[in-house]
């Protein structure tokens, strides 16, 4: 087993508005190794991005609360620090990219200001030269030429726009980067491009990364560990492997697999999820999912789910509760 | 097929009140706004009343005997270099003004929207032209231009609503300008044309109501604007001829005696001070309760 | 050779184009000669990346957008002149379902107000509770529940707002409909809701699609035939099955190795990665718009625009290395 770099136990997250509580995220784990890739895999609601966000404590002020729960990267414990201490992580040891390149970057900065601030954020007193040495060093890495680091954000493509922002994100050569989405607005032929990019850093840098995605082929192509994510909890979890070539799933992830149409059989019709997510402000008692599911019990309805382990494949069900 | 749930027989008759529902709750949420509705409301319910509260006569009868009084049981606010009561001249000099505020900005309102609508939706040409003439009518200084309609056309009631209205009305023609070019790109526009819609129609039906939050928002916050405004240009003589007791000019005629009674100042300011505010503060809720109107 | 159709295409478009005239005097050739035949009850996916013109395709067919130039005939008809009240008619027979279901949506007017619109302006039925009875039915038929009558759209989520629209657009009993990316706004497993929908619909009411899309997977799914354009041109053309056997064109190729497969054993096999970026088609030279990023690209493929080769019954492909191949075989 690789070192652990970051340990989520049991975190409990709520948003909190006058009108009601938002139950984001209830009770996940979570353990990122040195150097893996763990895709977080779920739909639009699902608690995805509100994860990402408590690792760094970027949740909003107002209303983001984390309930209870750790999260500890390299065992120092995230949520108990003080501002200066998470500021030191944010950027420099931890990093993250967001779906949209259109509004992560500033467009009155020019793209080489940008990069350089990172840089310069986290390394007091470096000298011009090195500063301009790492740009440049950067851009070469995501594939952009130097000249065009006095180039201003709107003047680059939505694939290359993406390609600045991680290289921003990787310009401390971070030890975990969270990619939200990081290739969603992107044309097909784009995505390639970037995932291969990712990848390829990837091996190079030796980060490790929190691809969080609703797409399972991008799951296949670039992560090792995989954990799918349903109102807030994690129904299923394990190595890439247990996702893709074990026997048993959680229902729901049957589902997902199912709504995909498949490039090479050709079903006459797909068998999607019918219904929709639950409001997360109004969340059942008993299994989450009971109410979409097909192989629903009675049991379903009444208690909530526990983990069924098989090696690294876990599986928060009730079908699987008894064998184990 | 995803399962279709029980028919229900017949279609219950629509509610169109649930958007506006949401929106005095959030009204209601905001004290400054209520505060300033609750201010309105009795300023409003004094002028809608003046007969009754303060007699027309009060406010132009004259009776040299009793002038300058301050204030005092028999005339609650004074009365002034002529003995007429003070209370009963804001009052009713609030009606003409305010009246002329409102009506004021209403028909800038109309003229600005239905402008600022044709030349957002039809781009080109017309919009040019409608910009351009604009253009023009903006480069005027807005006290400068009312002077010379009222110089021109002479003082009285249609005249000054005009000259108000021609000044104003190029905020709305710029607001509803720019709502009206975001609001053309949506495809539910386009879906209106897809199914055989005119242009009138989709303004109408779809591009106005959708732009109202906007336009309703500016328009309180220019009626407090009118009020100063109209005050300012009785002030300056250019209102309605006395003694017609506008707030302006009882301003104007309190200079005089500032030092004597320098209430004959501060009642008429504070009226003009409450009214603009009260508009100010509503407008300024509304604004909260129609922007997030989608849901938060 | 080719097997000869024989049924008359119930939309046949010809040397279709659409140029926009942007600031500066630049030209934008958004779709640049298309040439496609649409037969009734089939639909016919366009698949590309942004900039290749397809949404504009798809508008300009049922004069959404004014084509340029070109013809466009319906059953036989050209429709390209039409105007007024007879433009007003075709709207009932070409409709159009668009892609994000929350800008297609009217957010002031209910979900009955909404699909009862079109009705309302044809005229269709003599009262309004006889509209609105109309209209109820078609909730059923989308799935809808009816309980949603007076809901706003802010209070639907994007898979009920989605089948808002299209029962919006099948209000008017149309004969072909484009769906412009109608689930690319939504999430995997409603995306499945839809397109089963979709498919239901052109079965039980025999119609006819323009499926436009960016997601091969779905387009393969759904359509009989597809249409892969690049920069406003058509660059391969061929049943659904043929081009995802046998893919000529080396866009092509790209397009359908750079697909993140959910399956393990594509993992360590390189995506065909293009060389540079997607553009604009503004201001086109003759020559192939494709010459730029292809590994292939030859002296012959920059001097005049490739010429549409069928290189297999009904497969048709724009691209210079054909003839060598065609000449081979």
């Amino acid at each position: 087993m690789s070192e652990t770099i970051l340990d989520i136990k049991d975190l409990w997250v709520i948003y909190k508005t006058d009108l009601e509580t938002v139950h984001a995220v209830n009770g996940i784990d979570l353990r990122i190794g040195k150097g893996k890739t763990l895709g977080l895999v779920g739909e639009t609601g699902a608690g995805k991005t509100t994860t990402a966000l408590s690792i760094l404590r970027l949740l909003p002020s107002n209303t983001g609360r984390v309930l209870k729960g750790s999260i500890e990267f390299h065992g120092q414990d995230i949520l108990g620090m003080n501002d200066g201490q998470i500021h030191a992580i944010r950027g420099e040891k931890i990093a993250m990219v967001f779906q949209d390149p259109m509004t992560s970057l500033n467009p009155v900065m020019t793209v080489g200001e940008q990069i350089a601030e990172a840089i310069m954020l986290h390394n007091e007193g470096i000298v011009t030269a090195e500063v301009d040495r790492r740009v440049d060093a950067m851009l070469g890495m995501v594939g952009i030429q130097a000249s065009r680091k006095d180039e201003y954000p709107h003047q680059f493509s939505g694939g290359m726009k993406q390609r600045v922002v991680i290289a921003m994100a990787l310009a401390c050569e971070p030890e975990l980067l969270i990619a939200d989405e990081p290739t969603t607005a992107l044309d097909v032929t784009i995505q390639a491009q970037v995932l291969t990019m990712i990848k390829d850093l990837r091996n190079r840098l030796g980060t490790s990364m929190l691809m969080i995605t609703h797409n399972l082929g991008i799951v296949a192509r670039t992560c090792d560990d995989v954990a799918v994510m349903y109102a807030g909890e994690i129904v299923e979890s394990g190595t890439v492997e247990d996702l893709f070539l074990g026997s048993r799933h959680h229902p729901y992830t049957d589902g997902l697999f199912g709504s995909i149409p498949s490039l090479t059989s050709r079903a006459a019709r797909l068998t999607p999820i019918p219904g929709l997510m639950p409001d997360p402000s109004a969340l059942p008692k008993g299994c989450a999912f009971e109410a979409r599911c097909a192989k629903r019990m009675d049991i379903c309805l009444q208690r909530h789910p526990e983990k069924a382990t098989e090696g690294t494949h876990c599986i928060l069900c009730h079908l699987y509760g008894e064998k184990s | 097929m995803e399962s279709v749930t029980a028919v229900q027989p017949g279609i219950q008759t629509f509610k169109k009140q649930s958007q506006a529902k949401e929106v005095w709750r959030r009204f209601r949420k905001s004290k400054g706004a209520v505060a300033g509705l609750l201010m309105l409301s009795v300023i409003v319910f004094l002028l809608v009343f003046a007969d009754f509260i303060a007699p027309y006569a009060l406010a132009t009868q004259q009776d040299l005997a009793i002038k300058l009084q301050g204030p005092s049981f028999s005339h609650l606010l004074g009365t002034d270099a002529f003995g007429r009561d003070l209370f009963a001249r804001i009052i009713h000099g609030g009606r003409t003004s305010l009246s002329i505020a409102v009506l004021a900005t209403i028909s800038s309102c109309l003229l600005g929207s239905a402008l600022g609508a044709i030349a957002g939706y039809f781009g080109g040409r017309i919009d040019s032209l409608i910009m351009r003439t604009l253009d023009i009518f903006m480069s005027i200084p807005d006290i400068l231009f009312t002077m010379a309609v009222v110089f021109a056309l002479g003082a009285g009631f249609i005249n000054l609503l005009l000259a108000l209205t021609l000044a104003y009305f190029t905020n709305y023609v710029r607001l509803v300008r720019s709502q009206v070019l975001n609001l053309a790109e949506l495809d539910y526009v386009e879906a209106a044309r897809a199914g055989g819609s005119g242009s009138t129609r989709i303004i109408i039906t779809h591009i106005l109501p959708n732009a109202m939050g906007v336009i309703i928002v500016n328009t309180t916050l220019n009626v407090a604007k009118i009020i100063l405004y109209e005050s300012t240009l009785s002030f300056l003589g250019l209102g309605m001829p006395p003694p017609a007791p506008e707030w302006g000019l009882l301003l104007a005629d309190a200079r005089e005696y500032m030092r004597v009674a320098p209430y004959l100042m501060f009642f008429p300011a504070m009226a003009i001070v409450l009214c603009a505010t009260s508009v100010n503060l509503i407008g300024d809720g509304l604004r909260d309760a129609l922007d997030p109107h989608l849901k938060s | 050779m080719s097997t000869i159709d024989t049924r008359t295409p119930l939309i046949e478009i010809s040397n279709l184009r659409k140029l926009f005239k942007l600031r500066g005097g630049a030209r934008l050739h958004a779709v640049d000669g298309i040439n496609l035949k649409i037969y009734p009850k089939e639909t016919v996916g366009v698949v590309g990346e942004s900039g290749c013109g397809k949404s504009t395709l798809g508008r300009s067919v049922i004069r959404l957008i004014e084509p340029t130039s070109g013809e466009i005939l319906y059953n036989g008809r050209n429709i390209m002149k039409l105007g007024g009240g007879k433009l007003r008619e075709l709207r009932k027979d070409l409709q159009i379902i668009f892609q994000d279901p929350y800008s297609s949506l009217d957010p002031r007017k209910s979900v009955i107000e909404v699909i009862a619109e079109y009705m309302f302006i044809h005229r269709q039925f003599k009262t309004r509770a006889e509209t609105y009875n109309r209209a109820s039915h078609l909730m059923d038929l989308v799935g809808l529940a009816r309980r949603y009558a007076n809901s706003y759209p802010h209070e639907l989520d994007g898979g009920r707002r989605q089948r808002v629209g299209i029962a919006r657009a099948l209000s008017l009993n149309p004969k072909f409909i484009v769906c412009d990316e109608p689930v690319s706004a939504l999430d995997v497993s409603i995306q499945a809701q839809i397109l089963n929908l979709l498919m239901d619909l052109e079965e039980e009411l025999g119609l006819t699609y323009m499926f436009i899309t960016h997601d091969m997977s779905v387009v393969k799914h759904i359509s009989n035939k597809i249409m892969v354009m690049y920069l406003g041109k058509c660059v391969e053309m061929a049943t659904s099955d043929e081009l995802f056997a046998n893919p000529q064109h080396p866009y092509t190729k790209a397009l359908l190795s750079a697909i993140p497969v959910a399956d393990l054993s594509t993992r360590d096999k390189d995506f065909v990665t293009l060389r540079g970026e997607v553009s604009n088609p503004i201001n086109v030279k003759p020559g192939c718009r494709f010459a730029k990023r292809c590994d292939y690209c030859t002296e012959a493929c920059t001097s005049a625009d490739p010429e549409a080769i069928e290189v297999a019954p009904d497969h048709f492909v724009s691209c210079v290395l054909m003839r060598q191949e065609v000449k081979a075989i």
